[in-house]
């Protein structure tokens, strides 16, 4: 199924920015553009702000210094709704309302589309079907979300994020609490919508392995900080690692994909 | 004073109760079966989704509505011939039953009912906003706002024309007291919930202090009154409520959209284009206006707005702006049935409504928070 939004890729840069909880600086001189069309991973050790830049990025934190620029104008600025035409989030872990179905669900991602008189139109209807099909949940859409498993209610809160039709797409560790073989769907299935679509993904992921298999882009973080990005081949290494993770570890090709692949070292 | 003497009720009215009890608990289960029919409306100007099966609920719901309020017109301590009453209320006015139907029974059946739907709107308003099904404005101290101020009117032997206003004061201050209180970067939900319960408490202490301080004559009245009981419903009542429910109705039906986003938690929401501090600021007064303009007609009565959304969020699930009018449809039903329970039950000695709210909420209070904790 071809993509048919044509209205221009999604501008979302960050300059000289500051993340703060309370009195608390969490990330500092966060200087970054999303890069366009690709799949991208935010790796980094516990507590080292990944998490906190995705918020900064979706505008639910607000910078204490520093602008977040979406088309080059500040994000907080703007009607939240017209960006959430054109920015979707994720967070981690999100509430289930209990009594919903996955329709009910994903039909709530269509909010930023719908208008006063105009609650539930023919694109609306379009949308939610195509995001139910992609995640495959069309033959379960009047189970309740609180009753499936942790794999199928993670694809229930994509396709609802699908369903909301953004160019860019932000996920806070999509694959936590999965088995691998749920890992490994919902990150196929992320990249198929960048690939097929032409959707921006840009996800923290805590599997450094998985990040080098799936992304185009990787930015490494640590400390608040970004200590570097780029392609997964760049990036990671056994020095990186050391630098990042504190962890000694022998970095070689994966044996499928050819992308970074880290071994921790044997210590004794 | 009058010495209150309860007499064991009659064979005839217990009969009637278990009918009542047996034909909702068939209800229940039979709504339960229906299936789910939602379809798509569109206009030129309009679309919108619709489930067909909340129609259909809301239609049975308003029919049993009706007959229950032609059967609140029939019974009641005065002697009327069968279906006198309704002739007179309908079509009939005037006559030698007049007086009783017309400025008695109607206008104490409106108010039950309109009391009964803006108690549980209210109640669910409150319930999907902070996402827990023991939160409504008699918990969180928005009838002992209103209370406190409607008791300090009637203990102070105030103009009681003022006792409604005094009592939409109240609880729009407590409202805006709980919200400021529990501001903290954002209003978080269970910190709403706990400071709700502690403003509960003082509240609470304040209305018992009143009662103290002021003679006892006076404080008798606010003490029924506090109960929330129907007794001398008039039609300048019926006014207030219609009025408000009037206004309030739309708002709400507005904001459901928005509280749908703000269940999915404050991320989410803000990612999907919500305001969420204004959005939830909205729900709240819009909430705790509904339970204003119901406490100051009928007093803070307790439990309709804690039970009826939870019953009907059992066999609808999802809130949309039709299972939030159902809500209130079972409300008005529920309460009218409480209150002829009230006046029936133990006839001639009518008790208030409020003592049979409590008396079949609080069994359900504890049901729910039993089962809320199992699900922990």
């Amino acid at each position: 199924m071809p993509y048919e939004k044509s209205h221009e890729m999604v501008n979302l840069q960050t300059s000289d920015v500051v993340l703060s909880y309370g009195s608390k600086r969490v990330v500092d001189d966060f200087d970054f553009a999303v890069p366009k069309g690709k799949v991208t991973a935010v790796i980094g050790p516990n507590g080292s702000g990944k998490s906190t830049c995705l918020r900064g990025l979706a505008r639910v934190l607000r910078p204490t210094k520093g602008v977040v620029l979406l088309n080059g104008r500040d994000i907080h600025s703007q009607s939240t709704k017209v960006v959430a035409k054109q920015i979707g989030l994720l967070p981690q872990g999100p509430t289930t309302p209990s009594g919903v179905t996955i329709l009910d669900l994903v039909r709530r991602g269509r909010y930023p589309h719908q208008r006063l008189f105009d609650q539930w139109s023919a694109e609306d209807e379009v949308a939610v079907r195509k995001a139910l099909v992609v995640t495959g949940l069309d033959g379960a859409s009047d189970e309740y979300v609180d009753h499936l498993s942790g794999g199928q209610r993670q694809r229930a809160w994509i396709a609802m994020a699908l369903a909301q039709e953004t160019d860019l797409m932000l996920l806070d560790e999509p694959t936590t609490h999965l088995d691998i073989a749920h890992q490994v769907e919902v990150l196929d299935l992320l990249r198929h919508l960048n690939r097929t679509e032409g959707r921006t993904v840009v996800m923290v992921l805590h599997d450094i392995n998985q990040g080098c298999r799936y992304a185009d882009h990787v930015v490494a973080m640590n400390g608040g900080r970004i200590v570097s990005q780029g392609p997964p081949g760049e990036v990671v290494n056994s020095q990186m690692m050391e630098e990042v993770f504190g962890l000694a570890a022998v970095v070689i090709p994966d044996p499928v994909t050819g992308t970074p692949l880290c071994i921790p070292g044997v210590v004794g | 004073m009058t010495l209150f003497v309860l007499v064991a009720p009659s064979l005839e009215t217990l009969k009637y109760l278990v009918l009542a009890l047996v034909t909702v608990a068939i209800a229940i289960s039979l709504s339960r079966r229906i299936a789910i029919q939602q379809r798509a409306l569109r206009s030129r100007v309009f679309s919108g989704l619709i489930d067909l099966r909340v129609v259909r609920l809301c239609t049975a719901t308003l029919a049993l509505v009706s007959l229950l309020a032609l059967l609140g017109l029939e019974v009641g301590e005065y002697p009327i011939p069968r279906f006198q009453a309704i002739k007179t209320a309908l079509w009939n006015h005037g006559g030698e039953f007049d007086f009783v139907v017309n400025s008695l029974r109607f206008p104490r059946v409106v108010v039950a009912l309109l009391g009964g739907f803006c108690l549980a709107i209210s109640g669910a308003l409150f319930q999907s906003l902070l996402g827990n099904p023991l939160v409504s404005p008699d918990v969180i101290g928005i009838n002992s706002g209103a209370a406190l101020c409607a008791v300090f009117v009637l203990t102070v032997g105030a103009d009681l024309r003022a006792l409604p206003w005094a009592a939409f004061l109240g609880a729009v201050l407590t409202a805006s007291v709980i919200y400021i209180l529990s501001w903290k970067q954002g209003v978080n939900a269970s910190r709403l919930v706990l400071i709700g319960i502690g403003i509960n408490a003082l509240l609470a202490s304040g209305i018992t202090y009143l009662m103290v301080k002021y003679p006892i004559e006076r404080v008798v009245a606010a003490a029924r009154w506090q109960v929330g009981s129907l007794f001398g419903a008039s039609w300048s009542e019926v006014r207030i409520l219609v009025l408000g429910v009037a206004v309030i109705t739309p708002l709400a039906l507005l904001l459901v959209p928005r509280l749908r986003l703000l269940q999915l938690g404050d991320e989410l929401a803000i990612g999907l284009g919500s305001r969420i501090e204004m959005e939830r600021m909205a729900i709240v007064v819009v909430a705790s206006a509904y339970a204003a303009i119901a406490v100051a007609v009928i007093g803070p009565l307790g439990f309709v707005a804690l039970l009826v959304p939870h019953m009907v969020r059992l066999i609808t699930g999802s809130l949309t702006g039709g299972s939030l009018l159902l809500t209130g449809f079972v409300g008005a039903m529920f309460l009218l049935g409480c209150d002829l329970v009230a006046q029936q039950l133990f006839a001639p000695t009518t008790l208030p409504v409020g003592v049979v709210t409590a008396a079949l909420g609080g069994p359900y209070f504890l049901f729910i928070l039993v089962r809320y904790n199992r699900a922990l």
